[in-house]
């Protein structure tokens, strides 16, 4: 459920929009900043709240790459691997993280502090290369700096 | 030539500093000449788009009908996720007030009172940054009911994407913006007919937008005196790859490539020679390093070298580079945005790719290369948006300049000898 709060805020931001279903996308990333993932539960929470079929806010959520369909764990780790990256060795920053954590791209961590994942471009490519923790970038890697990072971390 | 859309100066985020170089005086320019008026100088001034296509700027707006009662849109497209292009992000954090006065000016010139600003998802901190300067903005009355003392009124809302290359496609974006799947939409009807919400939208990329109170300030005539004629202006060229000082650099259009990569960018690491470069994003197409002598930064010298100047994101690949791994990771992209509404599109990204892995793994046959370039054909210009084309390209271009590098990657002994014939 969204908290009364919440669905103040949501309500809010569909006046910005001729129509209320424009922001879907805002209130599926209040939920996720809530709960971390978007279950079926805050699906069916957006539909309600939106007036809209919950097929089409799964329809929604499954288009986007930035909505976890499933759980992660406390820091998901993103690591660009597209064409600028790959020629300043993101692949070694991957592999780098895959041993470290133990994990494969796409898995995480059996306490569920890290999820990895190879990720699109995300416009570091000057500073490449680079990860996205959470909403953090960090750029112009090598394992050291990536080792320090993850300390950094809870 | 002085950078415009990012000069050196100190905080220039903070709106009072903004204000204090001149911030601003071209809305209130802009408020007091009459619409049509802004768009002449527009279209004056030769600016082109600079999110790809390079289209000019002032007559998008023009096709935008006057006499409706329909609300009219402008939506500022900030979803930079073409490969290789870091560019607005640079606005966004450096000098977020000139897109925010852009956009107003834009927003009036084509009478629009809302503004949209789309912004891909992971830039969360450039998303809290822009919204803090539109609402300093609104603080100061550059935004809101009757804009500093006009009766115009100009809302500007940001928007946060979630991640999808493809709602970087204007009808695409629409669509995800009015909160359905990004699938783009058939054109025409083009979005200044029947855009957001099947009313009159404009859309435009942020160093666009960032371009327009330059123009005022300069006068479309200085304005189209920078760079080269037919495609003037400052743009932002990022350089990423083999470079020892890979970054976006503020230039006039027209810089010649090897300058940009061995002036601007500080040459190659190790001296080492140039063997490709993709000049505009990675949809464009692949140039080789020898052919690099007097091609420029433009629209004109990119075309005719057989490339486009796309979001001037250039990426430069040494001596050393395996191309046949670039090019799977590029066509791996684009299989993977393919938003799956056009079957050569997405089967055909889908069969590239696949493809292109036995090129990487040496399994490759023969007849392979030309499938190959014959499933790219079949793509490109058979689907409703571009993403079709910009998976193809990069290929047709890669077997057109590089065919020697799939023919070293064929499986050991399939290659036929010289002169047998397939039936043989």
């Amino acid at each position: 459920m969204f908290s009364d709060e919440q669905r103040t805020r949501i309500r809010e931001l569909t006046k910005r929009y001729q129509r209320p279903q424009a922001a879907i996308l805002e209130a599926l990333w209040i939920w996720q900043e809530t709960h971390g993932w978007i279950s079926e539960e805050g699906m069916r929470a957006v539909a309600e709240l939106l007036e809209l079929p919950y097929h089409h806010v799964l329809g929604v959520v499954t288009f986007y790459t930035m909505f976890n369909k499933k759980p992660v764990g406390r820091h998901k780790i993103e690591v660009c691997t597209n064409v600028s990256c790959m020629l300043r060795n993101s692949d070694r920053i991957l592999r780098h993280l895959e041993r470290k954590l133990d994990i494969h791209a796409g898995e995480t961590t059996p306490d569920n502090r890290f999820t990895l994942v190879e990720a699109e471009c995300l416009g570091s490519c000057g500073t490449a290369p680079m990860m996205q923790i959470g909403d953090d970038y960090h750029e112009d890697l090598n394992e050291a700096k990536v080792d320090a990072i993850l300390s950094n971390l809870s | 030539m002085e950078p415009l859309l990012l000069p050196p100066i100190k905080d220039l985020h903070r709106i009072e500093v903004y204000e204090a170089h001149g911030g601003y005086a071209m809305l209130r320019k802009a408020l007091a000449m009459k619409p049509e008026e802004v768009t002449e100088e527009v279209q004056k001034s030769n600016l082109r788009g600079r999110g790809g296509a390079c289209f000019p700027t002032g007559l998008k707006w023009s096709f935008m009908p006057r006499g409706t009662d329909k609300p009219k849109y402008l939506i500022v497209n900030g979803d930079e996720s073409e490969p290789g292009t870091f560019k607005d992000r640079q606005i966004f954090e450096f000098n977020p007030h000139l897109l925010i006065e852009g956009a107003a000016i834009a927003a009036y010139a084509i009478g629009a009172e809302t503004v949209y600003l789309y912004i891909r998802g992971e830039y969360a901190r450039w998303i809290k940054l822009m919204q803090q300067a539109v609402d300093e903005a609104a603080s100061r009355g550059y935004l809101g009911t009757g804009v500093i003392g006009s009766e115009a009124t100009i809302r500007l809302y940001v928007h946060r994407g979630a991640g999808a290359y493809i709602c970087g496609e204007e009808s695409s974006l629409m669509n995800s913006l009015e909160g359905d799947r990004g699938y783009p939409r058939v054109k025409p009807p083009f979005p200044a007919q029947n855009g957001l919400w099947g009313c009159p939208t404009t859309i435009n990329n942020v160093e666009t937008i960032a371009n327009v109170p330059l123009i005022l300030r300069m006068g479309a005539a200085a304005y189209a005196a920078i760079g080269a004629p037919k495609h003037p202006g400052p743009i932002l060229v990022g350089v990423s790859g083999h470079v020892n000082k890979p970054g976006v650099y503020e230039l006039p259009t027209g810089v010649p490539l090897l300058e940009i990569i061995h002036g601007y960018a500080g040459g190659v690491p190790g001296d080492k020679r140039i063997k490709a470069v993709i000049p505009g994003g990675s949809s464009t197409m692949i140039l080789r390093g020898e052919e690099l002598e007097g091609v420029c930064m433009d629209a004109d010298s990119l075309k005719a070298a057989g490339s486009a100047v796309g979001t001037a994101g250039l990426i430069v690949m040494d001596e050393d580079t395996d191309l046949i791994r670039v090019i799977t990771r590029i066509t791996a992209f684009y299989h993977h945005e393919s938003c799956g509404q056009c079957t050569p599109c997405r089967e055909g990204t889908g069969w590239m790719h696949k493809m292109l892995k036995r090129f990487e793994a040496s399994e490759a046959t023969e007849g392979d290369i030309d499938l190959l370039l014959d499933v790219a054909n079949n793509i490109e210009g058979n689907t409703i948006c571009a993403l079709g084309d910009a998976a193809a390209w990069p290929v047709q271009s890669m077997i057109k300049r590089f065919r020697g590098e799939f023919e070293k990657r064929l499986k050991h002994g399939s290659r036929k000898p010289a002169g047998e014939t397939a039936a043989a």
